[in-house]
């Protein structure tokens, strides 16, 4: 991983002008036509079972679909929007889901970070982090989970029984507890994301120009002015974009709670992934489900689109 | 697939050499401090570095010492870190547990078809969509990146009406299925990249010595191609066999469990007695993807890398 980015830009740079040069779409005596016969096999699932299901779930949000054979469904327009608005479950649900989704984001980014910069010195033991940070990347959500439960066990986990050692109170049911579990959760949720984040830190670090910093170390900068100045600039791109991702997929994901607490203790940590989940399949409510989701990607985007207006805008200036 | 924890960017790159010491070095001195500054901030940083590698490292050595520790050990109230014996007795209940082996064999099958499915459609798209340059690869990345964005909840609930249609619910080729068409946008990105980092004039001179378009295909493009194949197939394996979501709507014949559904039942179930056993079986479990992941991070890492410069 410590290997740079540079032959892969180089070659990346370089790749579009090869195309060019042999221009006339193929490289060898070939037609557009064949390349929509090679692309076929891969676009026929694709548009039956995942572009036409997306459509689907989409309108479904717009009907009073629901479990179960023989059922009539109809088109209800904004009813199901109507009802979300004064369903409270629901909207505290989604406000767990912003705590959970932005925690785990930002603590994530700064925990990813910090390792970054130390992965990038000339540290001993370095390759031991290097390694621990990828191993949550290879394991299943569920035995992240499973793990995670084991730690935070309250009589047999190690957690507390190291706050016994130290003569704290070493009996928190910290997933069963209604202060404790949302935190936990997260926390949990900040060690199984943080292999993409500080790889991808860490490749931009080592992209970062060093005679940069050596310039601006001659010029009398001191550590910290250099990483806000240099350090920081540099990253901006690289940074935009994996907390755009993380922020996606921490609002989007659903096994590692679901195993963790399933929403409980009393839907403390519901996030809403689980709390549509178990409206269409436990309660059959399909399309008031399918609702839930489309307004989950209206929250989001907005997010997303507010987030990388104001990151485009600080660029600019 | 509805697992986010691992999706990195598309590789674009095949080949990144391997670091040398000395690129080490320079990074390093890249940032020239005073000595007197260094002796400061190296204890720290070693105090920083050994915090992760607490916070990192920890649980999984927790859960290895938990999985061979006797079910006495477990309930001691004086409980040992390290366990007394290294005793096998927790893997060797959880390999008899019937249901254990039969996800596991589920799992297998699940994650080897679907491998092969999207290695077989993705190889020729993935050829085009990097040397035809069409609209298909602006609306391939686009896919892309509003599959991300869209919950799986939107998705399933259709899915689910569609494969019940066809009886493909409770049945292990509706799952095949599944996951062959979310992993296949992924991989045919990566894979395309590989594709890219082949020189095409090696295919243009393949095909002046007289060689027909297959062969140029199958005599030089593919070997050259072999590495990044192997990492986009291992990546589709590790995805299949971690993903819960799909299983855990579309299976409940507990016959057709996959591991990770059958891991999160046991979780409902476990006494103290089994925390050993639970520990065990989540080892195994991971073994697979543990090993495919070693295999290709390199890669992964690298194409990440490229692919993280772009955005």
């Amino acid at each position: 991983m410590t290997s740079t980015v540079s032959p892969a830009t180089v070659a990346e740079a370089s790749a579009p002008q090869k195309r060019r040069r042999s221009s006339g779409g193929s490289p060898v005596n070939g037609s557009r036509r064949d390349a929509w016969l090679l692309v076929l096999p891969a676009l026929i699932p694709v548009v039956l079972f995942s572009v036409y299901p997306l459509v689907q779930g989409i309108l479904l949000g717009f009907t009073d679909a629901k479990a179960g054979l023989g059922q009539v469904v109809s088109f209800n327009g904004v009813d199901n929007y109507t009802r979300l608005a004064t369903n409270e479950l629901f909207w505290n649900s989604f406000r767990i889901g912003l705590i959970w989704a932005f925690g785990v984001t930002i603590l994530q980014f700064f925990a990813s970070l910090g390792l970054a910069l130390l992965l990038n010195l000339n540290l001993k033991m370095r390759w031991l982090a290097r390694t621990l940070a990828l191993v949550p990347w290879a394991m299943p959500p569920v035995i992240i989970a499973i793990m995670w439960r084991l730690m935070l066990n309250p009589t047999y986990g190690p957690i507390n029984g190291g706050m016994r050692a130290l003569g704290l109170p070493g009996d928190i049911n910290w997933l069963g507890d209604f202060s404790t579990a949302l935190p936990a959760v997260i926390v949990v949720g900040v060690w199984a994301g943080m292999p993409q984040t500080t790889i991808t830190l860490l490749a931009g670090l080592q992209n970062v120009p060093s005679e940069l910093h050596e310039a601006a170390a001659i010029d009398g900068a001191s550590t910290w002015q250099r990483f806000w100045h240099v350090t920081l600039p540099a990253l901006r791109p690289i940074i935009v974009a994996i907390t755009t991702l993380d922020l996606i997929w921490n609002f989007n994901s659903f096994a590692l709670v679901y195993v963790l607490t399933a929403g409980g203790p009393g839907g403390q940590t519901m996030l809403p992934m689980l709390f549509a989940y178990n409206e269409a399949f436990r309660y059959g409510n399909f399309g008031y489900a399918a609702a839930m989701g489309n307004v989950m990607v209206i929250v989001i985007a907005a997010f997303l689109f507010l987030y990388l207006r104001s990151q485009a805008r600080s660029r600019q200036s | 697939m509805s697992n986010a924890t691992v999706t990195p960017t598309p590789a674009r790159q095949e080949t990144v050499p391997p670091e040398t010491p000395r690129r080490r070095k320079s990074q390093d001195s890249g940032i020239p401090q005073s000595p007197i500054q260094r002796r400061v901030t190296r204890p720290l940083q070693y105090v920083a570095l050994a915090g992760y590698i607490v916070f990192l490292g920890f649980p999984l050595l927790f859960l290895l010492t938990t999985a061979f520790k006797t079910p006495a050990e477990l309930q001691s109230p004086n409980p040992t870190f390290l366990p007394t014996s290294l005793n096998f007795d927790n893997f060797i209940q959880a390999i008899a547990k019937a249901n254990l082996v039969q996800a596991a064999g589920n799992s297998l099958i699940v994650a080897v078809a679907t491998t092969v499915i999207v290695t077989l459609i993705s190889l020729p798209a993935a050829y085009a969509l990097a040397r035809f340059r069409t609209k298909l690869r602006s609306i391939a990345t686009g896919w892309i990146l509003l599959s991300q964005v869209f919950p799986f909840i939107l998705i399933i609930i259709p899915l689910f009406l569609v494969l019940k249609q066809i009886g493909l619910i409770n049945n292990l080729l509706g799952l095949i299925l599944v996951y062959s068409v979310w992993s296949l946008p992924f991989a045919l990105w990566m894979l395309q990249g590989y594709v890219a980092g082949i020189p095409v004039e090696l295919e243009e001179a393949g095909a002046m010595d007289g060689g027909s378009r297959i062969r140029v295909l199958v005599s030089i493009v593919l070997p050259l191609l072999a590495p990044g194949l192997v990492a986009t197939s291992l990546f589709t394996f590790i995805s299949a066999w971690n993903e819960f979501f799909f299983a855990l709507v579309l299976i409940q014949d507990p016959a057709l469990q996959t591991l990770p559904l059958t891991l999160a039942r046991f979780v409902g179930a476990e006494g103290q007695v089994q925390l050993g056993q639970l520990a065990a079986a989540s080892l195994l479990a991971t073994i697979p993807s543990l090993v495919f992941f070693a295999l290709i991070q390199r890669r992964l890492t690298s194409g990440l890398l490229s692919g993280a410069v772009k955005g």
